[in-house]
Protein backbone atom coordinates (compact mmCIF):
# COMPACT_ATOMS: atom_id res chain seq x y z
CA UNK A 1 0.00 0.00 0.00
CA UNK A 2 1.29 3.41 -0.96
CA UNK A 3 -0.41 5.61 1.59
CA UNK A 4 -0.13 5.88 5.34
CA UNK A 5 -3.57 7.41 5.74
CA UNK A 6 -6.46 8.73 3.70
CA UNK A 7 -5.40 12.30 4.40
CA UNK A 8 -1.98 11.50 2.96
CA UNK A 9 -3.74 10.09 -0.09
CA UNK A 10 -5.85 13.20 -0.59
CA UNK A 11 -2.82 15.42 -0.05
CA UNK A 12 -0.86 13.69 -2.87
CA UNK A 13 2.46 14.73 -1.44
CA UNK A 14 1.48 18.40 -1.60
CA UNK A 15 0.38 18.22 -5.24
CA UNK A 16 -3.32 17.78 -4.47
CA UNK A 17 -4.46 20.73 -6.61
CA UNK A 18 -2.60 19.49 -9.67
CA UNK A 19 -3.48 15.81 -9.42
CA UNK A 20 -7.11 16.24 -8.38
CA UNK A 21 -7.51 19.17 -10.73
CA UNK A 22 -6.55 16.88 -13.59
CA UNK A 23 -8.73 13.97 -12.54
CA UNK A 24 -11.64 16.18 -11.51
CA UNK A 25 -11.86 18.09 -14.78
CA UNK A 26 -11.50 14.89 -16.77
CA UNK A 27 -14.31 13.27 -14.78
CA UNK A 28 -16.52 16.34 -15.28
CA UNK A 29 -15.91 16.33 -19.03
CA UNK A 30 -16.62 12.60 -19.32
CA UNK A 31 -19.83 12.85 -17.29
CA UNK A 32 -20.83 15.96 -19.20
CA UNK A 33 -20.30 14.23 -22.52
CA UNK A 34 -22.37 11.26 -21.37
CA UNK A 35 -25.19 13.55 -20.30
CA UNK A 36 -25.07 15.43 -23.60
CA UNK A 37 -25.19 12.22 -25.62
CA UNK A 38 -28.09 10.80 -23.59
CA UNK A 39 -29.99 14.05 -23.84
CA UNK A 40 -29.37 14.23 -27.56
CA UNK A 41 -30.84 10.76 -27.94
CA UNK A 42 -33.93 11.77 -25.94
CA UNK A 43 -34.36 15.05 -27.85
CA UNK A 44 -33.97 13.36 -31.22
CA UNK A 45 -36.60 10.73 -30.45
CA UNK A 46 -39.00 13.33 -29.04
CA UNK A 47 -38.58 15.62 -31.99
CA UNK A 48 -39.12 12.82 -34.49
CA UNK A 49 -42.24 11.72 -32.63
CA UNK A 50 -43.60 15.27 -32.67
CA UNK A 51 -42.75 15.58 -36.33
CA UNK A 52 -44.65 12.40 -37.08
CA UNK A 53 -47.69 13.48 -35.10
CA UNK A 54 -47.56 16.78 -36.92
CA UNK A 55 -47.52 15.23 -40.37
CA UNK A 56 -50.22 12.77 -39.36
CA UNK A 57 -52.38 15.62 -38.18
CA UNK A 58 -52.76 16.72 -41.79
CA UNK A 59 -55.76 19.03 -41.77
CA UNK A 60 -54.94 20.38 -38.36
CA UNK A 61 -51.60 21.32 -39.81
CA UNK A 62 -51.53 24.73 -38.28
CA UNK A 63 -51.92 23.56 -34.70
CA UNK A 64 -49.36 20.85 -35.31
CA UNK A 65 -46.97 23.40 -36.71
CA UNK A 66 -47.28 25.45 -33.56
CA UNK A 67 -46.60 22.33 -31.55
CA UNK A 68 -43.33 21.80 -33.34
CA UNK A 69 -42.28 25.39 -33.05
CA UNK A 70 -43.09 25.53 -29.35
CA UNK B 1 0.56 20.92 -74.87
CA UNK B 2 -0.86 24.22 -75.98
CA UNK B 3 -4.29 22.62 -76.22
CA UNK B 4 -4.07 21.44 -72.64
CA UNK B 5 -2.94 24.87 -71.56
CA UNK B 6 -5.67 26.59 -73.53
CA UNK B 7 -8.32 26.54 -70.80
CA UNK B 8 -5.64 27.25 -68.19
CA UNK B 9 -4.55 30.39 -69.99
CA UNK B 10 -8.14 31.43 -70.69
CA UNK B 11 -9.19 31.23 -67.03
CA UNK B 12 -5.94 32.87 -65.90
CA UNK B 13 -6.44 35.74 -68.36
CA UNK B 14 -10.04 36.22 -67.36
CA UNK B 15 -9.35 36.22 -63.62
CA UNK B 16 -6.42 38.59 -63.97
CA UNK B 17 -8.56 40.93 -66.05
CA UNK B 18 -11.28 40.82 -63.39
CA UNK B 19 -8.72 41.48 -60.68
CA UNK B 20 -7.39 44.41 -62.67
CA UNK B 21 -10.86 45.89 -63.08
CA UNK B 22 -11.53 45.46 -59.39
CA UNK B 23 -8.07 46.62 -58.37
CA UNK B 24 -9.41 48.60 -55.42
CA UNK B 25 -10.10 45.24 -53.69
CA UNK B 26 -6.58 44.10 -54.40
CA UNK B 27 -5.13 47.30 -53.03
CA UNK B 28 -7.15 46.86 -49.84
CA UNK B 29 -5.38 43.55 -49.21
CA UNK B 30 -2.02 45.23 -49.68
CA UNK B 31 -3.01 48.18 -47.50
CA UNK B 32 -4.14 45.79 -44.77
CA UNK B 33 -0.73 44.09 -44.90
CA UNK B 34 1.08 47.40 -44.57
CA UNK B 35 -1.14 48.67 -41.75
CA UNK B 36 -0.89 45.49 -39.71
CA UNK B 37 2.90 45.47 -40.00
CA UNK B 38 3.06 49.13 -38.97
CA UNK B 39 0.93 48.49 -35.88
CA UNK B 40 3.51 46.28 -34.21
CA UNK B 41 6.03 48.94 -33.18
CA UNK B 42 3.20 50.75 -31.40
CA UNK B 43 2.37 47.58 -29.53
CA UNK B 44 5.82 46.32 -28.58
CA UNK B 45 7.79 49.55 -28.53
CA UNK B 46 10.26 50.99 -31.03
CA UNK B 47 13.42 49.60 -29.52
CA UNK B 48 15.51 48.77 -32.65
CA UNK B 49 16.97 45.48 -31.41
CA UNK B 50 13.56 44.19 -30.47
CA UNK B 51 12.08 45.30 -33.80
CA UNK B 52 14.88 43.56 -35.68
CA UNK B 53 14.19 40.39 -33.71
CA UNK B 54 10.47 40.27 -34.37
CA UNK B 55 10.51 41.57 -37.98
CA UNK B 56 10.44 38.21 -39.81
CA UNK B 57 7.64 36.90 -37.66
CA UNK B 58 5.61 40.09 -37.94
CA UNK B 59 5.93 40.26 -41.73
CA UNK B 60 5.00 36.61 -42.06
CA UNK B 61 2.00 36.74 -39.73
CA UNK B 62 0.76 39.86 -41.52
CA UNK B 63 1.17 38.16 -44.92
CA UNK B 64 -0.74 35.18 -43.60
CA UNK B 65 -3.63 37.31 -42.31
CA UNK B 66 -3.80 39.31 -45.55
CA UNK B 67 -3.98 36.07 -47.51
CA UNK B 68 -6.75 34.85 -45.24
CA UNK B 69 -8.77 38.03 -45.73
CA UNK B 70 -8.68 37.81 -49.50
CA UNK B 71 -9.44 34.07 -49.70
CA UNK B 72 -13.23 34.28 -49.61
CA UNK B 73 -13.15 36.24 -52.88
CA UNK B 74 -11.47 33.36 -54.68
CA UNK B 75 -14.68 31.56 -55.71
CA UNK B 76 -17.48 33.67 -54.23
CA UNK B 77 -18.21 35.85 -57.27
CA UNK B 78 -18.09 32.92 -59.69
CA UNK B 79 -20.37 30.96 -57.38
CA UNK B 80 -22.97 33.73 -57.26
CA UNK B 81 -23.10 34.42 -61.00
CA UNK B 82 -23.07 30.76 -62.04
CA UNK B 83 -19.66 30.76 -63.71
CA UNK B 84 -18.48 28.07 -61.34
CA UNK B 85 -21.28 25.74 -62.36
CA UNK B 86 -20.52 26.31 -66.02
CA UNK B 87 -16.84 25.61 -65.45
CA UNK B 88 -17.65 22.41 -63.56
CA UNK B 89 -19.94 21.27 -66.39
CA UNK B 90 -17.33 22.01 -69.02
CA UNK B 91 -15.30 19.08 -70.37
CA UNK B 92 -12.02 20.69 -69.32
CA UNK B 93 -10.27 19.00 -66.39
CA UNK B 94 -11.37 20.73 -63.19
CA UNK B 95 -7.92 20.65 -61.62
CA UNK B 96 -6.51 22.64 -64.54
CA UNK B 97 -8.75 25.67 -64.21
CA UNK B 98 -8.69 25.44 -60.41
CA UNK B 99 -4.91 25.88 -60.56
CA UNK B 100 -5.41 28.73 -63.02
CA UNK B 101 -7.81 30.50 -60.66
CA UNK B 102 -5.49 30.03 -57.69
CA UNK B 103 -2.54 31.30 -59.73
CA UNK B 104 -4.45 34.40 -60.78
CA UNK B 105 -5.52 34.96 -57.20
CA UNK B 106 -1.93 34.69 -55.97
CA UNK B 107 -0.65 37.06 -58.67
CA UNK B 108 -3.30 39.60 -57.66
CA UNK B 109 -3.05 39.29 -53.86
CA UNK B 110 0.15 37.40 -52.97
CA UNK B 111 2.67 38.89 -55.34
CA UNK B 112 2.09 42.50 -54.17
CA UNK B 113 2.88 41.36 -50.61
CA UNK B 114 6.11 39.77 -51.76
CA UNK B 115 7.09 42.99 -53.52
CA UNK B 116 6.12 45.25 -50.62
CA UNK B 117 7.76 43.14 -47.91
CA UNK B 118 11.38 44.35 -48.32
CA UNK B 119 10.34 47.98 -47.98
CA UNK B 120 8.43 47.18 -44.79
CA UNK B 121 11.38 45.14 -43.52
CA UNK B 122 13.48 48.28 -43.73
CA UNK B 123 11.07 49.98 -41.32
CA UNK B 124 12.12 47.30 -38.84
CA UNK B 125 15.80 47.90 -39.61
CA UNK B 126 16.32 44.38 -40.97
CA UNK B 127 19.80 43.79 -42.37
CA UNK B 128 19.83 44.36 -46.11
CA UNK B 129 21.46 41.02 -46.79
CA UNK B 130 18.38 39.30 -45.35
CA UNK B 131 15.94 41.01 -47.70
CA UNK B 132 16.62 38.53 -50.49
CA UNK B 133 15.88 35.61 -48.20
CA UNK B 134 12.71 37.30 -47.01
CA UNK B 135 11.46 37.85 -50.55
CA UNK B 136 12.36 34.30 -51.53
CA UNK B 137 10.64 32.80 -48.50
CA UNK B 138 7.48 34.81 -49.19
CA UNK B 139 7.61 33.98 -52.89
CA UNK B 140 7.76 30.26 -52.04
CA UNK B 141 5.44 30.39 -49.04
CA UNK B 142 2.51 32.58 -50.05
CA UNK B 143 1.54 30.32 -52.99
CA UNK B 144 1.29 27.45 -50.47
CA UNK B 145 -1.03 29.61 -48.39
CA UNK B 146 -3.14 30.35 -51.48
CA UNK B 147 -3.31 26.64 -52.41
CA UNK B 148 -4.26 25.47 -48.90
CA UNK B 149 -6.61 28.40 -48.46
CA UNK B 150 -8.36 27.59 -51.73
CA UNK B 151 -9.44 24.23 -50.27
CA UNK B 152 -10.94 26.00 -47.27
CA UNK B 153 -12.58 28.64 -49.50
CA UNK B 154 -14.17 25.90 -51.63
CA UNK B 155 -15.42 24.00 -48.57
CA UNK B 156 -17.04 27.07 -47.00
CA UNK B 157 -18.45 28.41 -50.26
CA UNK B 158 -21.82 30.08 -49.75
CA UNK B 159 -22.06 29.29 -46.03
CA UNK B 160 -23.34 31.78 -43.51
CA UNK B 161 -20.46 32.94 -41.31
CA UNK B 162 -18.10 31.42 -43.84
CA UNK B 163 -15.34 33.93 -43.10
CA UNK B 164 -14.73 32.93 -39.51
CA UNK B 165 -15.15 29.28 -40.37
CA UNK B 166 -12.58 29.63 -43.12
CA UNK B 167 -10.10 31.13 -40.65
CA UNK B 168 -10.65 28.28 -38.19
CA UNK B 169 -10.19 25.69 -40.94
CA UNK B 170 -7.06 26.98 -42.60
CA UNK B 171 -5.06 28.81 -39.91
CA UNK B 172 -3.82 25.60 -38.23
CA UNK B 173 -2.77 24.33 -41.65
CA UNK B 174 -0.76 27.53 -42.24
CA UNK B 175 1.44 26.97 -39.18
CA UNK B 176 4.21 24.94 -40.88
CA UNK B 177 4.50 27.56 -43.65
CA UNK B 178 4.80 30.27 -41.02
CA UNK B 179 7.46 28.33 -39.15
CA UNK B 180 9.65 27.70 -42.19
CA UNK B 181 9.00 31.10 -43.77
CA UNK B 182 9.87 33.23 -40.77
CA UNK B 183 12.48 30.67 -39.77
CA UNK B 184 14.32 31.13 -43.07
CA UNK B 185 14.97 34.81 -42.34
CA UNK B 186 15.90 34.09 -38.72
CA UNK B 187 18.29 31.35 -39.81
CA UNK B 188 19.95 33.67 -42.30
CA UNK B 189 20.34 36.40 -39.69
CA UNK B 190 21.78 34.01 -37.12
CA UNK B 191 24.36 32.86 -39.66
CA UNK B 192 23.24 29.25 -39.96
CA UNK B 193 21.98 29.70 -43.51
CA UNK B 194 18.45 29.64 -44.86
CA UNK B 195 18.97 26.91 -47.41
CA UNK B 196 17.26 24.12 -45.47
CA UNK B 197 14.20 26.27 -44.73
CA UNK B 198 13.89 27.40 -48.33
CA UNK B 199 14.26 23.85 -49.63
CA UNK B 200 11.53 22.68 -47.27
CA UNK B 201 9.30 25.54 -48.40
CA UNK B 202 9.97 24.59 -52.01
CA UNK B 203 9.14 20.98 -51.25
CA UNK B 204 5.98 22.11 -49.48
CA UNK B 205 5.02 24.16 -52.51
CA UNK B 206 5.41 21.16 -54.81
CA UNK B 207 3.43 18.97 -52.43
CA UNK B 208 0.66 21.54 -52.11
CA UNK B 209 0.60 22.03 -55.87
CA UNK B 210 0.16 18.29 -56.34
CA UNK B 211 -2.53 17.68 -53.70
CA UNK B 212 -4.41 20.89 -52.89
CA UNK B 213 -5.99 21.39 -56.35
CA UNK B 214 -7.40 17.85 -56.20
CA UNK B 215 -8.99 18.50 -52.81
CA UNK B 216 -10.15 21.92 -53.99
CA UNK B 217 -11.78 20.50 -57.13
CA UNK B 218 -13.56 17.85 -55.07
CA UNK B 219 -14.74 20.47 -52.58
CA UNK B 220 -16.07 22.70 -55.37
CA UNK B 221 -18.03 19.81 -56.85
CA UNK B 222 -19.56 19.09 -53.45
CA UNK B 223 -20.41 22.74 -52.88
CA UNK B 224 -22.14 23.23 -56.22
CA UNK B 225 -23.89 19.84 -56.43
CA UNK C 1 -25.65 -12.61 -31.81
CA UNK C 2 -22.12 -13.88 -32.11
CA UNK C 3 -23.55 -17.30 -32.90
CA UNK C 4 -25.52 -15.75 -35.73
CA UNK C 5 -22.41 -14.30 -37.22
CA UNK C 6 -20.70 -17.68 -37.16
CA UNK C 7 -23.21 -19.12 -39.58
CA UNK C 8 -21.40 -19.31 -42.91
CA UNK C 9 -24.10 -17.83 -45.13
CA UNK C 10 -24.40 -14.71 -42.95
CA UNK C 11 -20.85 -14.19 -41.76
CA UNK C 12 -19.88 -13.82 -45.40
CA UNK C 13 -21.48 -10.41 -45.47
CA UNK C 14 -20.24 -8.57 -42.41
CA UNK C 15 -20.56 -5.60 -44.72
CA UNK C 16 -24.30 -5.72 -44.23
CA UNK C 17 -23.68 -3.71 -41.07
CA UNK C 18 -22.65 -0.86 -43.33
CA UNK C 19 -26.37 -0.27 -43.80
CA UNK C 20 -27.55 2.18 -41.11
CA UNK C 21 -30.65 0.06 -40.57
CA UNK C 22 -28.54 -2.94 -39.62
CA UNK C 23 -25.95 -0.99 -37.67
CA UNK C 24 -28.44 0.85 -35.48
CA UNK C 25 -29.53 -2.19 -33.39
CA UNK C 26 -25.99 -3.59 -33.38
CA UNK C 27 -24.67 -0.32 -31.95
CA UNK C 28 -27.40 -0.34 -29.34
CA UNK C 29 -26.46 -3.84 -28.22
CA UNK C 30 -22.70 -3.31 -28.21
CA UNK C 31 -22.47 0.11 -26.54
CA UNK C 32 -23.41 -0.97 -22.98
CA UNK C 33 -20.75 -3.69 -23.04
CA UNK C 34 -18.05 -1.23 -24.00
CA UNK C 35 -19.30 1.22 -21.40
CA UNK C 36 -19.12 -1.49 -18.75
CA UNK C 37 -15.61 -2.41 -19.91
CA UNK C 38 -14.61 1.26 -19.64
CA UNK C 39 -15.86 1.46 -16.06
CA UNK C 40 -14.05 -1.74 -15.08
CA UNK C 41 -10.78 -0.73 -16.70
CA UNK C 42 -10.88 2.77 -15.21
CA UNK C 43 -11.38 1.11 -11.82
CA UNK C 44 -8.40 -1.20 -12.32
CA UNK C 45 -6.31 1.62 -13.78
CA UNK C 46 -6.99 3.97 -10.87
CA UNK C 47 -6.28 1.22 -8.38
CA UNK C 48 -2.98 0.35 -10.09
CA UNK C 49 -2.04 3.98 -10.57
CA UNK C 50 -2.78 5.22 -7.08
CA UNK C 51 -2.38 2.25 -4.79
CA UNK C 52 0.08 -0.13 -6.43
CA UNK C 53 2.46 2.03 -8.46
CA UNK C 54 5.25 3.57 -6.37
CA UNK C 55 5.97 7.28 -5.97
CA UNK C 56 8.16 8.67 -8.74
CA UNK C 57 11.66 9.32 -7.44
CA UNK C 58 12.08 12.65 -9.24
CA UNK C 59 8.62 14.13 -9.53
CA UNK C 60 6.89 12.82 -6.42
CA UNK C 61 3.17 12.16 -6.45
CA UNK C 62 2.32 14.66 -9.18
CA UNK C 63 3.43 12.18 -11.83
CA UNK C 64 0.16 10.31 -11.22
CA UNK C 65 -1.45 12.66 -13.72
CA UNK C 66 0.29 10.50 -16.31
CA UNK C 67 -2.46 7.88 -16.17
CA UNK C 68 -5.00 10.16 -17.79
CA UNK C 69 -2.62 12.46 -19.63
CA UNK C 70 -0.99 9.80 -21.77
CA UNK C 71 -4.21 7.90 -22.41
CA UNK C 72 -5.96 11.11 -23.48
CA UNK C 73 -3.09 12.22 -25.73
CA UNK C 74 -2.93 8.83 -27.46
CA UNK C 75 -6.68 8.71 -27.83
CA UNK C 76 -6.91 12.19 -29.32
CA UNK C 77 -4.47 11.20 -32.06
CA UNK C 78 -5.99 7.78 -32.73
CA UNK C 79 -9.46 9.27 -32.97
CA UNK C 80 -8.29 11.77 -35.58
CA UNK C 81 -6.74 8.96 -37.60
CA UNK C 82 -9.98 6.98 -37.29
CA UNK C 83 -11.95 10.00 -38.47
CA UNK C 84 -9.67 10.32 -41.47
CA UNK C 85 -10.00 6.58 -42.12
CA UNK C 86 -13.81 6.65 -42.07
CA UNK C 87 -13.78 9.80 -44.20
CA UNK C 88 -11.62 8.10 -46.81
CA UNK C 89 -13.85 5.00 -46.76
CA UNK C 90 -16.89 7.25 -47.14
CA UNK C 91 -15.46 9.15 -50.09
CA UNK C 92 -14.26 6.00 -51.87
CA UNK C 93 -17.19 3.65 -51.20
CA UNK C 94 -19.85 6.35 -50.80
CA UNK C 95 -21.23 4.76 -47.64
CA UNK C 96 -23.28 7.11 -45.49
CA UNK C 97 -22.48 5.26 -42.29
CA UNK C 98 -18.75 6.00 -42.65
CA UNK C 99 -19.40 9.74 -42.65
CA UNK C 100 -21.70 9.38 -39.66
CA UNK C 101 -18.94 7.49 -37.83
CA UNK C 102 -16.44 10.27 -38.54
CA UNK C 103 -18.83 12.90 -37.23
CA UNK C 104 -19.73 10.87 -34.15
CA UNK C 105 -16.05 10.44 -33.28
CA UNK C 106 -15.08 14.12 -33.51
CA UNK C 107 -16.50 15.49 -30.21
CA UNK C 108 -14.91 12.70 -28.18
CA UNK C 109 -11.58 13.24 -29.92
CA UNK C 110 -11.76 16.95 -29.19
CA UNK C 111 -12.65 16.19 -25.57
CA UNK C 112 -9.59 13.95 -25.15
CA UNK C 113 -7.46 16.57 -26.88
CA UNK C 114 -8.58 19.15 -24.35
CA UNK C 115 -8.02 16.72 -21.46
CA UNK C 116 -4.48 16.08 -22.69
CA UNK C 117 -3.78 19.83 -22.80
CA UNK C 118 -5.40 20.51 -19.44
CA UNK C 119 -3.62 17.70 -17.59
CA UNK C 120 -0.39 18.58 -19.39
CA UNK C 121 -0.65 22.14 -18.08
CA UNK C 122 -1.38 21.02 -14.51
CA UNK C 123 1.45 18.53 -14.65
CA UNK C 124 3.79 21.05 -16.19
CA UNK C 125 3.44 23.72 -13.52
CA UNK C 126 5.09 21.79 -10.66
CA UNK C 127 7.43 19.86 -12.98
CA UNK C 128 8.94 22.58 -15.17
CA UNK C 129 7.56 25.63 -13.42
CA UNK C 130 5.15 26.78 -16.12
CA UNK C 131 1.64 25.81 -17.11
CA UNK C 132 2.56 26.01 -20.73
CA UNK C 133 5.81 25.69 -22.66
CA UNK C 134 5.95 25.87 -26.43
CA UNK C 135 7.13 22.32 -26.63
CA UNK C 136 6.60 20.38 -29.85
CA UNK C 137 4.21 17.90 -28.31
CA UNK C 138 2.06 20.46 -26.51
CA UNK C 139 1.95 22.75 -29.52
CA UNK C 140 0.95 20.01 -31.94
CA UNK C 141 -1.71 18.92 -29.48
CA UNK C 142 -3.10 22.45 -29.47
CA UNK C 143 -3.16 22.55 -33.27
CA UNK C 144 -4.87 19.15 -33.28
CA UNK C 145 -7.60 20.64 -31.09
CA UNK C 146 -8.03 23.42 -33.66
CA UNK C 147 -8.33 20.81 -36.41
CA UNK C 148 -11.07 19.04 -34.43
CA UNK C 149 -12.91 22.31 -33.85
CA UNK C 150 -12.65 23.19 -37.54
CA UNK C 151 -14.08 19.81 -38.55
CA UNK C 152 -16.96 20.10 -36.10
CA UNK C 153 -17.71 23.71 -37.02
CA UNK C 154 -17.73 22.90 -40.74
CA UNK C 155 -20.00 19.85 -40.51
CA UNK C 156 -22.43 21.77 -38.30
CA UNK C 157 -22.42 24.89 -40.49
CA UNK C 158 -23.57 23.03 -43.60
CA UNK C 159 -27.27 22.26 -43.56
CA UNK C 160 -27.46 19.74 -46.39
CA UNK C 161 -26.27 16.50 -44.75
CA UNK C 162 -24.74 15.11 -47.93
CA UNK C 163 -22.64 18.21 -48.48
CA UNK C 164 -21.72 18.30 -44.77
CA UNK C 165 -20.61 14.65 -44.93
CA UNK C 166 -18.32 15.10 -47.89
CA UNK C 167 -16.97 18.53 -46.96
CA UNK C 168 -16.15 17.20 -43.49
CA UNK C 169 -14.46 14.18 -45.01
CA UNK C 170 -12.25 16.37 -47.19
CA UNK C 171 -11.14 18.60 -44.33
CA UNK C 172 -10.50 15.55 -42.13
CA UNK C 173 -8.24 14.08 -44.81
CA UNK C 174 -6.46 17.38 -45.45
CA UNK C 175 -5.92 17.67 -41.70
CA UNK C 176 -4.64 14.10 -41.41
CA UNK C 177 -2.05 14.73 -44.14
CA UNK C 178 -1.01 17.87 -42.30
CA UNK C 179 -0.73 16.42 -38.81
CA UNK C 180 2.72 14.84 -39.38
CA UNK C 181 3.89 17.97 -41.23
CA UNK C 182 2.72 20.15 -38.35
CA UNK C 183 4.42 17.90 -35.81
CA UNK C 184 7.68 17.88 -37.75
CA UNK C 185 7.68 21.63 -38.33
CA UNK C 186 6.87 22.43 -34.72
CA UNK C 187 9.61 20.09 -33.54
CA UNK C 188 12.09 21.77 -35.88
CA UNK C 189 11.00 25.22 -34.72
CA UNK C 190 11.20 24.13 -31.10
CA UNK C 191 14.73 22.78 -31.31
CA UNK C 192 15.88 26.00 -32.96
CA UNK C 193 14.30 28.30 -30.43
CA UNK C 194 14.57 26.54 -27.13
CA UNK C 195 17.30 24.01 -27.45
CA UNK C 196 17.01 20.94 -25.26
CA UNK C 197 16.56 22.97 -22.08
CA UNK C 198 13.05 21.67 -21.53
CA UNK C 199 12.87 17.94 -21.76
CA UNK C 200 9.52 16.32 -21.34
CA UNK C 201 10.98 12.88 -21.07
CA UNK C 202 9.68 10.95 -18.14
CA UNK C 203 11.90 9.48 -15.52
CA UNK C 204 14.43 7.27 -17.33
CA UNK C 205 13.22 4.00 -15.88
CA UNK C 206 9.54 3.63 -15.33
CA UNK C 207 8.30 1.06 -12.89
CA UNK C 208 6.42 -1.77 -14.58
CA UNK C 209 3.31 -1.07 -12.52
CA UNK C 210 3.26 2.51 -13.84
CA UNK C 211 3.43 1.25 -17.40
CA UNK C 212 0.71 -1.32 -16.83
CA UNK C 213 -1.50 1.30 -15.19
CA UNK C 214 -1.04 3.58 -18.21
CA UNK C 215 -1.94 0.80 -20.63
CA UNK C 216 -5.02 -0.16 -18.64
CA UNK C 217 -6.19 3.46 -18.68
CA UNK C 218 -5.56 3.60 -22.43
CA UNK C 219 -7.76 0.52 -22.88
CA UNK C 220 -10.43 2.21 -20.78
CA UNK C 221 -10.24 5.28 -23.01
CA UNK C 222 -10.71 3.09 -26.07
CA UNK C 223 -13.73 1.36 -24.57
CA UNK C 224 -15.25 4.69 -23.54
CA UNK C 225 -14.70 6.16 -27.00
CA UNK C 226 -16.31 3.18 -28.69
CA UNK C 227 -19.32 3.22 -26.37
CA UNK C 228 -20.02 6.93 -26.62
CA UNK C 229 -19.45 6.97 -30.38
CA UNK C 230 -21.92 4.12 -30.87
CA UNK C 231 -24.53 5.99 -28.82
CA UNK C 232 -23.95 9.15 -30.81
CA UNK C 233 -24.13 7.22 -34.08
CA UNK C 234 -27.57 5.95 -33.09
CA UNK C 235 -28.98 9.46 -32.72
CA UNK C 236 -27.39 10.55 -35.99
CA UNK C 237 -28.81 7.52 -37.82
CA UNK C 238 -32.32 8.18 -36.51
CA UNK C 239 -32.16 11.77 -37.72
CA UNK C 240 -30.78 10.91 -41.13
CA UNK C 241 -33.15 8.02 -41.75
CA UNK C 242 -36.28 9.60 -40.33
CA UNK C 243 -38.24 9.14 -43.55
CA UNK C 244 -37.73 5.37 -43.68
CA UNK C 245 -40.14 2.73 -42.51
CA UNK C 246 -37.79 1.09 -40.07
CA UNK C 247 -37.34 4.34 -38.16
CA UNK C 248 -41.14 4.66 -38.04
CA UNK C 249 -41.28 1.17 -36.52
CA UNK C 250 -38.50 2.08 -34.08
CA UNK C 251 -40.40 5.22 -33.07
CA UNK C 252 -43.54 3.13 -32.50
CA UNK C 253 -41.55 1.03 -30.07
CA UNK C 254 -40.15 4.12 -28.34
CA UNK C 255 -43.43 6.02 -28.10
CA UNK C 256 -44.26 6.70 -24.47
CA UNK C 257 -40.91 5.42 -23.24
CA UNK C 258 -38.94 8.60 -23.73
Amino acid sequence: MQWESWSAFWDMGGFAAFVWGSYGVTALLVVGELILVMRRRRDTVRRLLRLRRATAAGVNGRRAFEEIVE
Amino acid sequence: MSRALGPFAAVLDRDLLLAWRGRADVLVTLAFFVVVVCLFPFGVGAEPNQLRAIAPGVLWVAALLSTLLSLHRLFAQDHVDGTLEQLLLSPEPTVLWVVAKISAHWIATGLPLVVAAPALALLFDVEQSALGVLVLSLALGTPILALLGAVGAALTLGLRGGGMLLALLVLPLFVPVLIFGAGAVDAHLSGSGAQAHLLLLGGGLLGALALAPLACAAALRIAVE
Amino acid sequence: MIKDMDKPERSKSLLRFAAPQMFYPLAGRLAPWFAAAAVIFVGIGIWLGFFVAPTDAQQGEVYRVIYIHVAAAWMSMFVYLLMAFWSAVGLVMNTRLSFIMAQALAPTGAMFCFVALWTGALWGKPTWGAYWVWDARLTSQLLLLFLYLGFMALTRAIEDPRRADKAGAIIALVGAINVPIIYFSVKWWNTLHQGASVSLNKAPSMATTMLVGMLVMAIAAWAYTIAITLWRVRSLILERERHTEWVAAELNALEGKV
